[in-house]
């Protein structure tokens, strides 16, 4: 492996340009690897969405048969499917849960960041090791616990076990992030006449905001893209998208949907595609914060 | 359980008052910030409390009971009563009403589930490493389009691991692409080998992307400097990869590898959806969820079983392999 | 604001969940016996719910109407589940061990309803609620019945058929081996031979049970003891593994769901298929999307020496024990399983009848005509193993016919090993 690589920037010298330059076509040749890695398949699910079921198995990398029908199954109720519905109900449950672990987790990872205080490495660890809490160990309990209380199949079933990776997982990135916050200038402000009240709200809450709000991306999508909770505990009106497409009804019984299953794969992936690579500086910050610093 | 965790790490990381010039206002500080700090950290920690310890501590209770039985008399089923290590040993050791389980009963899948888990874990977690660390070399280095290479790598992961699962099934299908493309015949998902690669192969392409931010961002903590140092001493690509990059990207790439593995043994959403568990793609958490519906007090047990075994690799990789999370997650600066 | 809303619940859920474990001896395993009173209510006369799976070919709505039209005042509710049926499971489940009195008739797969009677959550069909099966045909009302007693009215069936491609085979095999010797048509004709559902799910239970029992062999008990390590047993399912490994089955069938074997015959993979009666119209549509159209035909499924024994599918209508109104309950049974409904399912749903009269019946034979020769099916059919372990029972059976048929063991010994799996089950 060339490790020539590993310098940045010096790479950009403009005078290592004059020759032919191997290893960076040997570069551009792995970008290109990692490219289509990364991006064939979830092409391949979009050309499936939009072609015709009878032809699903064919092979032409560039769309073919295109239609929008796969579309019109996936919200045909009539078939079975609540589509729009498991969008709400994902929806529902993903912002309610980071709502609740932001507002929560906001003040930790403030104490976190910037108190100091005993007990500040046993409290991170038992927030750390609670979000690497297996679910399935949540998921027996609260199945006879639900079932007892009768919230079994409701929104609550699915939001409250996932807080349980949604908060540790906001108090881990916002910690980091207020960490890396310049709070000299709360001082500052307030020795140049600011209220702390004034204080908060002009230096701080600008401050804290692009943070709070890119970790309220990472909580969203881990909460979206949950699967093992919600298809234990979640019900047919509750029901979200995840699960919805693991047990996607095609037009037959018994037939496997595979263009209609691609197209709720798009329709679900989209939007997520689009908020993770307008923010994705942010995002990347975000997820890396606390593991390298 | 968790809170033992960081305890075994603290020595090595003397707390930041230490540091501190003029000991005494310090500790006054220390108090009152502590006290504010107990009313910041305590919706947190209750809230933790109730969604996590509050049902472990319950699965616990559940599994030292027995399964509600058939009374053979009634043909009705009536509650089971005190179980002490029953169910523990029925997994553990197999035993089912006093006998060995006997294959087509999900006692008997026991150990075959925890291999199953523990190849997933290594196998994916290896590549992963491997493949993620190359991405990230690569992304580290300057060329037209790196900004599109390193958004292109969130796709696969912003995608939903459900729809991952569907969209890779429908690749590895009879008809499907991977086979057209390879000229192959591979039931993927029709034998234990292929099914196991399938399920692989979509976790590779899943997760590596992640795997390969967190290195790239540690590989962007190592200043130029260093490796313009060991040019002019003569170093070659790889003895500067292997002296330079390894050991100064080894607390980030700890920390992703911890991150990984722990993810990887609960693995579950990818093989129940694309195997449904079946061709020995059982792991611990679909068995789990399977003896769900033919025993609570029972699939408390495994569960309780399942979350052991993570801990004790989370114990491991802490104690003895240094990934020190909790000490970069609450160190402040950057070193 | 925001936080109050959900914390709430929360803060309710731990008191809650900490009151109830402390009385509730850790919360143990599923509800017991005891449960509900089958004395109780059984005059009862009111509004009642009637809980069903996705009402796909939109049936139920126009017969609960047609009800409600003639009953004001015993009104009932119809509360659709999903599609699938491990949720319309899960979904009874909870309802019942919440003691719901708003679940009073509940239409249960028929796989489904030993486990609820033993759980004490289904009324038994007897005295005052007595429910009459004569004219329905027997092996459907053996699904209903747990322990000697019924529990539930059978109201739909469901069973296995053999699809022949008749422009190759002129007459249709009556046998296994019959079926087997005519497997070097296919090869003539480059296509495999024959496939039912093979993968490792429910579908292979059913098509496994369909060789065990066939010839002769049993998996449980009429008392529900394990009953499968039998020379029948293993010569039914050694037919299956025998046609693997000749080939006469198709590798790729180790796959197969009831859509990819069907997929394969409509294609022309195929010679013979063992399928559900729903692949009749699908197969035949002329719109050019099945190659075989018009060259098909359909036969009972062969055994050892006449027609097979299928597997039963269908579903059976079964009264909470919680019910408050039971009387309204047991009409609306009668109602819902009368001959008139029996038609209208027929036609509507395409949902085959339990009452044996109705598949000679011109109005019914003229629109699905499939039915007389599913009548045979049906009434050589052997219902799937009754016994509340079914998930145990079936897992026991799926696993090791699916090793055998893979030929990671021996028939004998995935027979004795189904034998002590669903031993086991406790």
């Amino acid at each position: 492996m060339a490790a020539t690589a590993t310098l940045p920037r010096a790479a950009t010298v403009p005078d290592r340009r004059k020759t032919f330059d191997w290893s960076q076509l040997r570069t551009y040749v792995s970008a290109a690897v990692i490219l289509v890695w990364c991006l064939v398949p979830a092409y391949w699910m979009i050309v499936t969405a939009f072609r015709d079921t009878a032809f699903t198995f064919d092979s032409t990398f560039w769309p073919t048969h295109v239609t929008w029908d796969n579309f019109a199954t996936v919200f045909d109720e009539s078939l079975g499917n609540h589509f729009g519905r498991n969008l709400l109900n994902s929806l529902i449950v993903a912002g309610a849960t980071t709502i609740v672990a932001l507002v929560v987790g906001v003040f930790a990872a403030y104490a976190l960041a910037r108190l100091n205080f005993r007990f500040k490495f046993a409290v991170m660890g038992f927030i750390l090791g609670a979000s690497m809490f297996p679910g399935v160990a949540l998921v027996t309990p609260l199945f006879q616990l639900f079932t007892n209380i009768g919230w079994m199949g409701s929104y609550q079933a699915m939001i409250i076990p996932d807080i349980s990776f949604t908060l540790p997982l906001t108090v881990y990135t916002l910690t980091s992030f207020f960490r890396e916050m310049p709070w000299e200038l709360e001082e500052s402000a307030r020795i140049d006449g600011c209220t702390q009240g004034q204080a908060f709200r002009k230096i701080i809450l600008p401050l804290a905001a692009p943070a709070t709000f890119t970790t309220a991306i990472l909580a969203f999508i881990g909460a979206w893209n949950e699967f093992l909770i919600a298809s234990q505990l979640s019900s047919d009106a509750t029901r979200p998208v995840t699960v919805a497409i693991a047990y996607f009804a095609g037009a037959q019984p018994h037939q496997e949907p595979y263009t209609a299953v691609m197209a709720a794969g798009t329709i679900v992936t989209i939007p997520l595609v689009i908020l993770v690579l307008v923010f994705q500086r942010k995002i990347v910050a975000g997820l890396t914060a606390g593991a390298v610093k | 359980m968790s809170t033992k965790l960081p305890e075994r790490t603290t020595a090595g990381a003397p707390a930041q008052t230490h540091h501190m010039p003029g000991r005494e206002s310090a500790d006054r500080k220390q108090v009152t910030q502590g006290r504010w700090a107990s009313v910041l950290l305590v919706p947190t920690l209750v809230l933790l409390a109730v969604v996590i310890i509050y049902p472990v501590v319950n699965a616990i209770i559940m599994s030292f009971q027995k399964d509600a039985g058939l009374n053979p008399a009634t043909g009705f089923f009536e509650q089971g009563g005190p179980a002490g290590f029953e169910n523990y040993m029925h997994w553990l050791f197999q035993q089912c009403n006093g006998q060995s389980c006997p294959p087509g009963t999900l006692g008997s899948q026991f150990w075959n589930a925890m291999g199953t888990t523990f190849f997933f874990t290594v196998v994916t977690v290896a590549l992963e490493t491997v493949l993620g660390f190359w991405m990230a070399i690569i992304m580290t280095r300057s060329f037209r389009g790196r900004s599109a290479v390193r958004a292109a790598v969130l796709v696969p992961w912003a995608i939903p691991t459900a729809v991952t699962a569907k969209l890779w099934f429908f690749i590895f299908a009879f008809d499907g692409i991977a086979n057209k493309l390879f000229g192959t015949q591979i039931l993927w998902t029709g034998s234990e080998w292929p099914a196991k690669w399938a399920v692989v192969i979509s976790d590779v392409w899943k997760t590596t992307p992640f795997m390969a931010l967190l290195i790239l961002a540690g590989l962007q903590l190592i200043p130029d400097e260093v490796y313009e140092a060991a040019k002019v001493d003569g170093a070659s690509a790889w003895q500067r990869f292997t002296q330079i990059t390894l050991p100064l990207v080894k607390p980030a790439l700890m920390v992703a590898i911890l991150f990984r593995t722990l993810d990887a043994l609960r693995m579950f959403d990818l093989p129940y959806i694309m195997t449904q568990g079946a061709n020995n793609t059982t792991t611990l958490s679909i068995l789990v969820v399977d003896q769900i519906r033919e025993g609570f007090n029972s699939a408390a047990a495994l569960s309780t079983i399942t979350f052991i075994v993570i801990f004790l690799v989370a114990f491991i990789f802490v104690r003895f392999l240094g990934a020190n999370a909790v000490g970069a997650a609450t160190s402040s600066g950057r070193k | 604001m925001n936080t109050r809303k959900y914390l709430l619940p929360a803060a309710v859920a731990g008191v809650l969940a900490l009151s109830l474990s402390a009385c509730g001896g850790g919360g143990g395993g599923s509800t017991a016996s005891s449960g509900g009173d089958a004395a109780a209510n059984l005059d009862g006369r009111g509004p009642i719910t009637y809980v069903q799976g996705k009402d796909n070919s939109n049936v139920v709505r126009p017969l609960v109407d047609k009800w409600n039209a003639a009953h004001p005042d015993q009104k009932v509710t119809f509360k659709e589940q999903s599609d699938a049926a491990d949720q319309q499971h899960d979904d009874l489940v909870q309802h019942f061990q919440g003691k719901d009195a708003n679940y009073d008739v509940v239409d249960v797969d028929v796989i489904w309803t030993a486990e609820f009677a033993a759980k004490g959550w289904l009324q038994p069909l007897k005295d005052k609620t007595a429910f009459d099966t004569s004219a329905m045909l027997p092996a459907t009302v053996k699904t209903a019945t747990y322990g000697g007693t019924l529990y539930a009215a059978p109201q739909t069936s469901d069973g296995g058929l053999l699809y022949y491609r008749k422009d190759l085979v002129p007459t249709p095999p009556k046998t296994w081996d019959e079926m087997m010797s005519m497997c070097s048509i296919a090869k003539q004709n480059n296509m495999g031979c024959y496939a039912g559902q093979f993968q490792k799910y429910e579908g292979l239970t059913v098509n496994a049970s369909e060789a065990i029992n066939s010839w002769g062999g049993k998996i449980v008990d009429d008392s529900g003891k394990a009953a499968v390590n039998s020379a029948e047993a293993k010569a039914g399912l050694g037919k299956l593994v025998e046609a693997f490994k000749n080939g006469n089955i198709p590798q790729e069938a180790i796959t197969y769901k009831e859509e990819d074997s069907r997929t394969a015959f409509q294609d022309g993979k195929l010679l013979f298929l063992r399928n559900w009666p729903y692949v009749y119209n699908i197969a035949g549509k002329t719109d050019g999307s099945s190659k075989v159209a018009d060259k098909f035909g359909i036969a009972p499924l062969p055994g050892k020496s006449g027609p097979g024994a299928s597997s039963l599918g269908g579903h059976n209508l079964a009264m909470s024990v919680y019910s408050k109104n039971k009387a309204t309950a047991l009409d609306f049974m009668k109602f819902m399983t009368s001959e008139e409904t029996e038609k209208f399912y027929a036609t509507q749903g395409s949902l085959a009848p339990v009452l044996g009269s109705l598949y000679t019946d011109p109005s019914l034979t003229s629109k699905l005509a499939y039915l007389p020769v599913l009548k045979t099916s049906i009434e050589n059919a052997v219902p799937r193993p009754v016994t509340p372990f079914y998930p145990a029972v079936t897992k026991a059976v799926e696993d090791n016919a699916y090793a055998a048929l893979k030929g990671e063991k021996t028939v004998d010994q995935a027979v004795a090993d189904m034998q002590s799996a669903i031993e086991a089950a406790k």
